[in-house]
This record gives C-alpha cells, sequence and structure tokens, in this order.
C-alpha cells in the first residue's frame, strides 16, 4: 500500500528523493484522516526552509493540517493543480496530489525518517 | 460513551465514528461533501438518537412551559411543534429546544444532548410544588432525520399516515413499518425533510427500510459533519456555538420566538430592557473573501480592533467557499461590511454577508 521509492515521517509526509530534489506529499493516512480537502496553502518557491519547519496548510472540510518539510533546502517548485483541484490529495495522495519539490542543501538527515516497512509499522502502534 | 440503537448500522455503513455530547457518533459515511450534496439535492439521513426527549404533562404544563420558555404554549396547537428554549434569570437560554404539543396537556421537550441532565435539574427544581409532571423519556426514543427534497416520498414509503400533508413543524401520532412513531415535519438542515421519534427496538428495522425505500431516490446515511454545515447554511444556531447562557434570543436573531406579550416568564424583564435600550451585539453571517477557512474561536477584527469570535465556520459546500458566523456590534453587522479575520498566522479578509447562507427555493 505504501510505495517503497520513498521515505516517510512522523509527521505523515512522504519524500521521493531523485539526486538532490525531494517530492513531498502527505500519506493516504493522513489525507484519510483529515478528511475531503478544500484549500492547499503550498510554500513560496525559491524560499529555503529547515527541516521541520511549517511550510504550508492543508485545509480540509473538518480540520486543517500544518505541512512540514522533512528535509532543509530550497522550494523549486509547488503543485499548483492543488489551487484548483485541492482534492487530488485525497484522490491520490502518493502521485498526483504531490506538494512541493525542495533541492536538498547539505547532507540531507535522511535517520529520522522511515522507509515503508517502518512507516506502516508506526501507523499501526499510532492506531493501536 | 453511550451508543444509539443504531451503532452496529453505522459500522455497517462504513461510518467514522466520534464522540460528541457523551454518544459516539457517525461524523461520515461517504464523505461530508457528498452527504451534504445529498441532502440538498436528493436526500439524507441521520441518527440523532443522543437527542433528550422529556415529557411533560398534568394541568399546569401549559402554564409552565409559558413561563419559563420565550415562546406561545398556550396558543401551540396539539399537533404542532414550535422552536423555543429553555430561559434563565439573565434572559438567556439554558438550552434551545423543540416543543411538541401531543394533548391539552401533554408536551414532549426535545433538548440538547450536552444539556441533557441540566435541563432535567432546571425544569425538576421549576416544577416542583405544581400540578405537573417532567420525566426524562429520552431512552425510550430513537430518533432518526429524513432530510431533503426526496424526505416526503420516501417516509411515506413506510408508513400508512398522510405524511406528505403535514405542515412545516407539524407532527402526527402515527406508524413506520406498522409500529408506533411520532412523524415530524421538522429538521436542522434548511431542507424540507421529517424527524421520527420511534421505540429504540424499531430503530434498525426502520433504518435499514429507509434505505431500501430511499435508494432509488438517491437517499444516503449521513453524519454529524454534513449536519454541521447543513445548520450553518440555513444559520440555524448550534448551542454552544450561537447560543450560551451569555447570549440572549434576541442577540441571536431569534427575535420571531420571543412573545414579549404572552405575560410574564423567566427573564423577560431582560429582552424588554433590551428590546427598548437596542442591542448592543447581534448574529451576522460572513463570507471569507480569501483562500482559507475561519473556525469557532477566530478572533475577528474590523478596521483592526477586536470586535469578536467566529462562532461556527466552516467551508459550504453549496456556496464552495469559507462561511461562518460570529457576534458583532450592530453597526458592523450590515451586510457588505469589510472585516478581517485572524486564521492562525494569517489576517483574512472577510465581509458581512446576510443569513441564511442558504434558503431552498419553494
Amino acid at each position: 500500500m505504501y510505495p517503497t521509492d520513498r521515505l516517510y515521517s512522523r509527521d505523515h509526509e512522504w519524500i521521493r528523493i531523485e539526486g538532490d530534489v525531494g517530492t513531498v506529499g502527505i500519506t493516504t493516512f493522513a489525507q484519510d484522516e483529515l478528511g475531503e480537502v478544500v484549500y492547499v496553502e503550498l510554500p513560496e518557491v525559491g524560499q529555503s526552509y529547515d527541516a521541520g519547519e511549517e511550510i504550508g496548510t492543508i485545509e480540509s472540510v473538518k480540520a486543517v493540517a500544518e505541512v512540514y518539510t522533512p528535509v532543509s533546502g530550497e522550494v523549486i517548485a509547488a503543485n499548483e493543480v492543488l489551487d484548483s483541484e485541492p482534492d487530488l490529495i485525497n484522490s491520490s495522495p502518493h502521485d498526483d496530489g504531490w506538494l512541493f519539490k525542495i533541492r536538498l542543501e547539505g547532507e540531507a538527515d535522511l535517520d529520522s525518517l522511515m522507509d515503508a516497512g517502518g512507516y506502516q509499522r508506526f501507523l499501526e502502534e499510532e492506531t493501536s | 460513551m453511550r451508543r444509539t440503537p443504531l451503532y452496529d448500522c453505522h459500522l455497517r455503513a462504513g461510518a467514522r465514528m466520534v464522540g460528541f455530547a457523551g454518544w459516539e457518533l457517525p461524523v461520515q459515511y461517504s464523505g461530508v461533501i457528498d452527504e451534504h450534496r445529498a441532502v440538498r439535492s436528493r436526500a439524507g439521513l441521520f441518527d440523532v438518537s443522543h437527542m433528550g426527549e422529556f415529557r411533560v404533562s398534568g394541568p399546569e404544563a401549559v402554564e409552565f412551559l409559558d413561563r419559563n420558555t420565550p415562546n406561545n404554549v398556550a396558543r401551540l396547537e396539539t399537533g404542532r411543534a414550535h422552536y423555543s428554549g429553555l430561559m434563565t434569570e439573565q434572559g438567556t437560554y439554558a438550552d434551545d429546544l423543540l416543543v411538541y404539543r401531543r394533548g391539552e396537556s401533554e408536551f414532549l421537550l426535545v433538548v440538547n444532548a450536552a444539556n441533557r441532565e441540566r435541563d432535567l435539574a432546571i425544569l425538576e427544581q421549576r416544577s416542583a410544588g405544581h400540578d405537573l409532571r417532567v420525566e426524562d423519556r429520552s431512552d425510550d426514543y430513537a430518533l432518526l432525520a429524513v432530510q431533503g427534497p426526496e424526505a416526503a416520498g420516501i417516509v411515506g414509503e413506510l408508513s400508512a399516515n398522510p405524511v406528505g400533508e403535514l405542515r412545516y413543524y407539524g407532527f402526527l401520532e402515527g406508524s413506520l413499518l406498522g409500529a408506533p412513531a411520532l412523524i415530524s415535519r421538522t429538521g436542522y438542515t434548511g431542507e424540507d425533510g421529517f424527524e421520527l421519534y420511534l421505540a429504540p427496538e424499531q430503530a434498525e428495522a426502520v433504518w435499514e427500510a429507509l434505505l431500501a425505500a430511499g435508494a432509488s431516490a438517491g437517499l444516503v446515511p449521513a453524519g454529524l459533519g454534513a449536519r454541521d454545515t447543513l445548520r450553518l447554511e440555513a444559520a440555524m444556531a448550534l448551542y454552544g456555538h450561537e447560543l450560551n447562557e451569555e447570549i440572549t434570543p434576541l442577540e441571536a436573531g431569534l427575535g420571531w420566538v420571543v412573545k414579549l406579550k404572552k405575560g410574564e416568564f423567566v427573564g423577560r424583564d431582560v429582552l424588554v430592557a433590551q428590546k427598548q435600550e437596542g442591542l448592543r451585539r447581534r448574529l451576522a453571517g460572513f463570507e471569507i473573501v480569501e483562500r482559507g477557512i475561519a473556525r469557532e474561536g477566530h478572533e475577528v477584527f474590523a478596521e483592526g480592533e477586536r470586535v469578536g469570535e467566529v462562532t461556527s465556520g466552516a467551508w459550504s459546500p453549496t456556496l464552495e467557499k469559507a462561511i461562518g458566523m460570529v457576534y458583532l456590534p450592530p453597526s458592523l453587522a450590515e451586510p457588505g461590511t469589510p472585516i478581517e479575520i485572524q486564521v492562525r498566522k494569517r489576517r483574512l479578509a472577510a465581509r458581512v454577508v446576510e443569513l441564511p447562507f442558504y434558503r431552498r427555493a419553494d
């Protein structure tokens, strides 16, 4: 269920790293918890952020969730399709519903992130 | 937490359950937006069995209710219900409620689950020494709501009674699937619809039969999430949000409920004074002009000054924008007035709009 080509954070985000660019989104677990997404506030392209920094928000019918960047770097793209189709986060959280792309800066600290199996176990612990 | 007789039905229907006023209730099935739109365009089925029901009966019942609620009970006809409140000495509501007149001296009050025990204590205390009885009959009733333009046809299929002929806020003591039921043309969505009071043992059979009867008309089960966005669009107050012990019904835009001429009642003097002196604040609607959703508790500003806080806020599936309600000084409560709302780190532009946000076409 959780793609193995990427890493996962305890904030229920995923990051797929290709070269020095990471693509970030929220997991299907997170979108399901949040419910139907109606607004997405994305980070500004060109801005640099530190790992763990709040970088945007996802607003659903029921609740609001902060978006954090799992790694430090400069945002090089934001998924602007989400402005008009925010529900892509619900229908395709791991693909078309990606949030932003970030160019990793320095030695990325990936130790706090989990692989798909680790995230699955993390979810089982969290929801049990 | 308490469970309604329909708990298993909800799980089978794929509901997500949440705690609400001490009850475990469905917040959504397929999704809030879907369920909301189903009610506006077709029909939705709600389990609201958590609501409290009190029987008030006896020779002094009319007089007692007229002394404790602002609407005119003496003029309420048997077979009709009205919206009212349980008054405090401060001219505010201890709760908002429905009063059903079932006979000359026989009434059913329907109260909010969260206030049930406190309401009962107030009613018992105030009725002491009078010739009437107040009984908590909440456990005798399951309560289903069928809401939406298709509701009359769907409920009609399960009942031999002429439910389609009921007027708004009319009710009949009839039957559903052959078992006794109080069928009332009321609701909390801004649509046509019915509320069905029945024995808990009947709830599951009626729930399933309604879903089956309504399937072709597009009836879907709907949860608390849609109930909240529907009532907000219709600008119906929710106790604990638009109403509490500090807000009078006049401030809440419920002046149509308050019958000052009917004679003395608890808190009346406060309302009379408020009417003479003018309101210092009143309930207003707003819509957000930018992207973002204001929610309960967010602070509201006008010309840089804090003027109130959001009582309810949500994204409206019908209007497809964020809406909400707030108490404002009357000078700011006029439609078109620009206001701002602090939504976390951002201060969003909003404007006052007329209430309700949504009114069904007749």
